[in-house]
């Protein structure tokens, strides 16, 4: 363990971890509020993904202490992970030509 | 001698290079590991996209969601606890570490009965990897995939924490593999939080 994510560990004390903890419980519950809106599919994606994403942020960054480790290692995580995610993205045009026709052929 | 100084190499220059993330070897490989695994789930969470996106009559069989939050709450709470754990281990209280791994297990355990019995529900509803009376066959074989993918991590997880757990009381293992398989966990409480909007919530039946 690197000496700045052990000291922060140890110094800072449990209510830190409780603030987190409720936070997430919060934007859990908010995932959930959102799933009983009216509003379309598409719209409710982007809004329980986006909530996703700050849960997954706060879980990254306190949870698992990467806030703690040397910035050179965070900047890591997040950008190697990143950009593969985005990388990933390619093929939706796919899905949309699949249910309404080839609208790219024509 | 330290782990800083063991990874030090001297460069053709003479010059001294230390390494770039000052991290040790156990825990860079499981950050590594959670890196690899993020990927496993990205692509298994963007084909279910895919083929949601894709498939006009998509069921939306989940009529309820105390399960679904239920077991959301079992999951965030287990993560908590291996906090404290963490915490016990690293201020050397190790029965109190100990105490709250095995918690954190059974909380484990709990999510995972709740995550069978839920399974049990809809196959006796008549869903199956290939079938479900509601539309598309594709619905059964992307949500027993992926939660499935999910409750062996949970699985695997629940083992790794009683392992560790028994040689961290013994004495074999420290308060530092705690807290990697405590990155572990928490990578398994990060995935539930995209699966349960995209697989449940997307899903309920308005």
């Amino acid at each position: 363990m690197t000496t700045t994510a052990a000291e922060a560990q140890k110094s800072g004390g449990i209510g830190k971890d409780l603030v987190v903890y409720v936070c997430l419980l919060a934007l859990a519950g908010l995932q959930f509020v959102i799933a009983y809106q009216n509003i379309d599919a598409s719209q409710m994606f982007v809004r329980m993904l986006a909530v996703a994403c700050v849960e997954a942020g706060l879980a990254e960054l306190f949870f698992m202490h990467l806030w703690s480790e040397k910035r050179v290692f965070l900047w890591f995580v997040v950008l190697f992970t990143v950009s593969v995610l985005l990388g990933m993205q390619y093929g939706w045009t796919d899905s949309f030509r699949m249910i309404n026709g080839a609208p790219f052929s024509k | 001698m330290s782990q800083a100084d063991l990874t030090m190499e001297v460069h053709s220059s003479g010059m001294t290079i230390g390494p770039v993330f000052s991290i040790p070897t156990k825990k860079l490989a499981m950050w590594l590991f959670i890196i690899a695994d993020t990927m496993t789930f990205a692509a298994c969470l963007l084909a279910y996209g895919f083929l949601r996106n894709g498939t006009p009559n998509w069921p939306r069989p989940f009529h309820s969601i105390t399960n679904v939050a239920l077991m959301t709450f079992i999951l965030l709470t287990s993560s908590l606890t291996m906090l404290i754990g963490l915490r016990s281990a690293r201020a050397g209280d190790k029965a109190g570490a100990f105490r709250w791994i095995m918690i954190t297990a059974a909380l484990g355990m709990v999510f995972a009965l709740l995550h069978i019995r839920e399974w049990i529900g809809l196959m006796h509803e008549g869903m199956t990897l290939f079938k479900n009376p509601w539309g598309t066959g594709l619905f059964g074989a992307s949500f027993f995939s992926i939660t499935g993918l999910h409750l062996t991590h949970v699985t695997c997880g629940i083992i790794a924490l009683m392992a560790v757990g028994v040689r961290y009381k013994g004495g074999r293992y420290n308060a530092d593999d705690i807290e990697v398989l405590g990155l572990y966990w928490h990578f398994v409480d990060l995935v539930w939080m995209f699966v349960v909007p995209l697989v449940y919530l997307l899903n309920l039946t308005h």
